[in-house]
């Protein structure tokens, strides 16, 4: 019962995503081409809203549902990793059009062929995880 | 209730992504999805291959039930929240995709060229499918996030990282529209 919460809140980002069409290949390409403001109206504003509202949270000390002040864990300090991780990530993203959140609302939409991708995806992670120690970071 | 069957404008999209970090961090979680690949993978097994799958993915459960979610709410949306009017896409993007090869943009949330069963068992469909998972999978992991947990949760946090990740973002799908995408379909 405990994780039930946990299903709505991807049934509510679930139906976010694709109301707002963020899971589709054709906004990410427009995106990338700079000829739409919408992907980067969802991305602003998010951010834009969870920066105040982080900032405040804090501010305020508002504390979690288990009773301690809210926090984020901070990354660790690289520059490598994530230029280089990110840039891999871009090419796979503008490629497929899907990062990892909409690969599984497309399943639900039922576009079966995306499993070929987040198989491609786990598939990717495991090879990262063998190389890790052998990358830079 | 017409409203909630047009697509969502971004000014009501982009805060309602926000809600959804700001809940799970009440809940004392954090928003990343790409996570879940490497708990998929330790689920499978993946430990005995190397150490950075051996952790409790059983602490990941909370996050495996949100994709759960993501699943359903794909179904939802799709079944019962939209009237299956075509994606307003700019008359650019449009053209420049015929340029490309894409008919019929933004009538279905997938260009058939990629995704559809005819594209998907070609030699090039496959490999797109499988690259673009692969550099998916290995890059976010690689960053340490995707989308949700460096574009949205770790810049709302005015974290450095994710601010050179985003730049990376950028730079991978940049380089991928304009340079190969021509290229694979031109």
């Amino acid at each position: 019962m405990q994780y039930l919460k946990y299903l709505f809140v991807g049934v509510f980002f679930g139906i976010v995503l694709v109301k707002s069409e963020a899971v589709s290949w054709y906004r990410i390409f427009e995106m990338f081409q700079f000829q739409s403001f919408h992907m980067y109206g969802i991305i602003g504003s998010a951010v834009g809203l969870g920066a105040v509202g982080i900032w405040l949270s804090k501010k305020v000390g508002v504390k979690n549902s288990e009773g301690r002040p809210i926090a984020l864990p901070a990354k660790e300090k690289s520059f490598v990793r994530y230029l280089v991780g990110g840039s891999i990530f871009g090419l796979g993203w503008a490629l497929a059009g899907a990062c990892p959140g909409p690969m599984y609302i497309l399943l639900g939409t039922g576009a079966f062929s995306v499993g070929i991708l987040l198989i491609a995806a786990i598939a990717g992670t495991f090879v990262y995880g063998l190389l890790r120690s052998k990358l830079p970071h | 209730m017409d409203f909630l069957l047009q697509p969502w404008p971004w000014y009501v999209s982009g805060p309602l992504i926000a809600s959804v970090m700001f809940v799970l961090v009440y809940f004392g979680k954090t928003f990343g999805m790409s996570s879940n690949l490497r708990t998929l993978c330790a689920l499978g097994g993946a430990g005995r291959y190397s150490d950075f799958f051996r952790f409790d993915w059983k602490a990941q459960r909370w996050n495996l039930m949100v994709v759960l979610g993501a699943v359903l709410g794909g179904y939802i949306s799709v079944r019962f929240l939209s009237t299956g009017a075509p994606i307003a896409l700019s008359p650019e993007t449009i053209y420049d995709l015929k340029m490309l090869g894409f008919t019929n943009a933004g009538n279905t949330l997938l260009p058939a060229e990629i995704y559809g069963w005819d594209a998907v068992f070609t030699l090039k469909g496959m490999g797109i499918l499988i690259g673009g998972g692969f550099l998916v999978g290995f890059g976010t992991r690689y960053a340490g996030g995707c989308t949700s947990g460096h574009a949205i949760t770790g810049l709302s946090n005015l974290q450095l990282p994710s601010l050179i990740a985003v730049v990376g973002f950028f730079i991978g799908g940049l380089l991928m529209t304009h340079l190969l995408l021509p290229l694979i379909f031109g």
